[in-house]
């Protein structure tokens, strides 16, 4: 990639140019995410950088971490603010959001998991067809699959439930499954399976003794971008969920909304620090499941 | 001449012919990897493909009022609209008979589902239901009930609410399809524009358009050469600098829109920014959030990730080869990327392109937050109908034209790339 020694002025200054507006784009890709962390430790009620905070010796009057004892329900005189109500929503929040999250987490990777399975094998029927129906919740655009969902979960009274929550998000979280556990089945070696069948194991010792350990990094991938998906969900939330099944998304929605509290902020910084550590267990399951299955690092 | 090679069919050792046997064994393996499959299928199916369905049918279903006014619009089509100017007296008279004795929370319904079509109707059926109870109260059984109802009030001798009674009376209407796109039905039944007033259908597609598109286009931009800078790194730095693309990319969205909130707003970085380094003035700091600029800057750092993400797989396999053999025989640096890299780069910009193209025309919480008023997309109608005005046919119309162009769009991406072929991360 380097700039061959040869090259001309004009080459020379495309190349910088070129450089150059990468990392503008990178920057633009990740600086409003690190941007607001600093802001949640700030002492004023607004989302702004204060003068305090910007100055040169750090003033230490101007950070606090008042709205992260907010957050967590502490309601303390110098945590309260007029502008800033403090309630136990966030910590509800933050119940109902892995509340929901892990149980739709489990049921989509089940189901996704077997599906997978199915699919992988070669005498499947109909495999286009099936593979878009199943594949059809993440392409679907939300809204329209929360009016959907609204309508048709109004009849059968499961709007404002816990079940009906988690059962839209199951629908939305499998197909993350199964197109993980389905990859991460390609080039699986079929013969391991025929072996382990002719040593004389069921097919259920078979999938929990030898195909199983080998798919274990997909599948983990899979119920990861599960959860993520449902623990990010805002729109169904939001049409289908009423005040007992209040998430984070759906009280950061109100907080921006309603009453732009720099809460929001504290709680996005924990988020932000969430999405690292799942993109990085994400990316160590990702390379050790090649090496397992004994793909080469291109 | 005839060749027969084998007369006698291979058996298996139970005696069953190799072919049946065979035949039977592919058959259950089928089976078997069919009812791996299905409990999910079946889920989806129920928790997922029906509500769609479900949408589609409640988007032409127009049977709630005809149960209640089933006489009414029985005689109301009899009216010969050239000939009178009222309808006919059976119709005021089965109206009397239907509001008199009919269910009052029925009834409500279809208020609502009148109010739609002329505003005004709710009120009027109020009142000359009223009215009319205190006649049958009374015993009495009127002369004229034509007259009646324009005694009751003069609304009744206006024919203009009369006419709108042509979108209701049938079981299945499309009428909700032609209110998505700023039209309705005439006097005649026949399709006009919306009075200028409600317009605004047609604008927000318009804009919904124009802001994918420009979206599209800015995703392009600006992912290409960072697309192409990922894909020729050495593989040590390229991992490292793909944690900038893949960070955005799992972190919430409300939490990314909010950034862009405290980034953008009149007080925010930016704007700080911008004063602090001299090139605008304290109070003439921009308004870059709650607008049409917001939308856009917003949606395209948030879907960034789906355009260099196809653009890197496709950039990664082009060998490198090319440009230099391009050069070598003699080709400037520009003609060899413009005739050799680009076109072996189509697929990824097409898929990335109309992955792009296509989540932006069914955002909506970006756009909802950060949009404003002048920002905001068709889902924000779709909403807005769903939880406020409780207009659900009109909402289910939107939304199953938005589908529909979704469809068309995957159907392309299909073609192209193989939906089967997406990948995460």
């Amino acid at each position: 990639m380097a700039l061959p020694s040869y090259a001309s002025p004009v080459q020379r200054t495309y190349y910088y140019f070129y450089l150059f507006f990468c990392t503008v784009v990178f920057f633009f890709l990740i600086a409003p995410l690190f941007a607001i962390i600093p802001i949640s430790f700030s002492v004023s009620p607004f989302m702004v950088f204060t003068e305090g905070m910007l100055a040169w010796p750090p003033d230490p009057e101007a950070w606090s971490i008042r709205w992260y004892r907010n957050m967590i329900g502490d309601c303390s005189a110098d945590v309260v603010s007029s502008t800033v109500p403090c309630s136990t929503k966030w910590m509800k929040g933050t119940v109902n959001s892995f509340y929901i999250g892990i149980i739709a987490t489990v049921i989509a990777t089940a189901l996704g998991t077997l599906a997978a399975l199915g699919l992988s094998r070669p005498h499947m029927p109909y495999k286009g067809l099936i593979m878009a129906i199943l594949i059809s919740p993440m392409i679907v655009p939300l809204i329209i699959t929360a009016a959907g969902m609204f309508f048709f979960y109004a009849r059968i009274n499961l709007v404002y439930t816990f079940t009906g929550v988690i059962l839209a998000h199951v629908a939305l979280a499998t197909p993350f499954v199964v197109i993980t556990v389905t990859a991460t089945l390609v080039g699986f070696d079929m013969n391991m399976v025929k072996a382990a069948q002719s040593l004389g194991a069921k097919p259920m010792r078979t999938f929990f003794k030898v195909i199983m350990p080998l798919i274990l990094p997909g599948i983990i991938s899979g119920a990861l971008f599960a959860f993520i998906t449902s623990f990010d969900e805002v729109v169904i939330v939001m049409f289908m969920a009423s005040i007992d099944q209040l998430t984070i998304p759906k009280q950061m929605w109100a907080g921006i909304r309603q009453e732009i509290s720099p809460v929001i902020l504290c709680m996005a910084t924990c988020l932000v620090l969430l999405s690292i550590f799942l993109l990085t267990t994400v990316e160590v399951l990702r390379r050790r499941s090649e090496k397992l299955r004994g793909i080469k690092a291109r | 001449m005839e060749v027969t090679i084998s007369t006698t069919e291979l058996l298996t050792t139970d005696g069953i012919p190799l072919k049946q046997s065979l035949r039977k064994a592919e058959r259950r393996n089928k089976q078997r990897a069919f009812l791996l499959v299905f409990p999910l299928l079946l889920f989806i199916f129920v928790t997922f493909v029906m509500p769609i369905g479900d949408m589609l049918l409640r988007s032409v279903d127009d049977s709630q009022i005809n149960s209640v006014f089933p006489n009414t619009f029985d005689e109301y089509k009899n009216w010969d609209k050239g000939a009178d100017e009222l309808p006919p007296e059976e119709v005021y008279k089965s109206l009397f008979f239907e509001l008199a004795n009919g269910d009052k929370r029925q009834i409500g319904k279809a208020l609502t589902r009148m109010n739609y079509a002329k505003s005004g109707w709710k009120s009027l059926i109020k009142k000359t239901t009223r009215e009319i109870k205190k006649i049958v109260k009374k015993g009495e059984e009127p002369v004229s009930y034509k007259d009646t109802f324009i005694n009751i009030n003069k609304l009744w001798a206006d024919p203009t609410y009369w006419y709108s009674f042509n979108q209701m009376v049938k079981d299945r209407s499309s009428i909700y399809y032609w209110n998505a796109l700023d039209r309705t039905f005439d006097e005649e039944g026949d399709v006009v524009l919306q009075d200028e007033k409600r317009r605004m259908y047609i604008k927000t597609w318009l804009r919904t358009f124009k802001v994918s598109v420009y979206v599209t286009i800015f995703c392009l931009i600006l992912g290409f050469p960072v697309a192409h800078l990922l894909a020729n790194l050495p593989l040590r730095y390229s991992n490292l600098l793909m944690i900038f693309v893949l960070l955005p990319f799992w972190t919430s969205l409300l939490v990314r829109t909010t950034a862009w909130i405290v980034m953008l707003q009149q007080n925010g970085v930016i704007n700080g920014i911008l004063v602090w380094l001299g090139v605008i003035s304290d109070d003439g700091r921009i308004q870059m959030v709650y607008n049409e600029v917001g939308t856009l800057i917003a949606m395209t750092q948030i879907l960034l990730p789906f355009m260099i993400l196809p653009l890197y797989s496709v950039m990664r396999v082009i060998p490198k080869s090319h440009m230099r053999a391009a050069q070598n025989l003699g080709a400037k640096p520009v003609t060899a990327f413009l005739r050799v890299y680009l076109p072996q780069t189509i697929p990824g910009i097409s898929a990335g392109g109309l992955l792009v193209f296509v989540l932006a025309i069914g955002y909506f919480i970006t756009p909802e937050l950060v949009g404003g008023k002048d920002g905001k997309l068709i889902g924000s109608w779709i909403a807005y109908h769903l939880k406020t005005t409780l207009n659900w046919g009109l909402c289910a119309a939107l939304g199953a034209i938005l589908l529909g162009i979704m469809l068309i769009f995957y159907w392309l991406y299909n073609k192209i790339v193989g939906i089967d072929n997406i990948k995460l991360g």
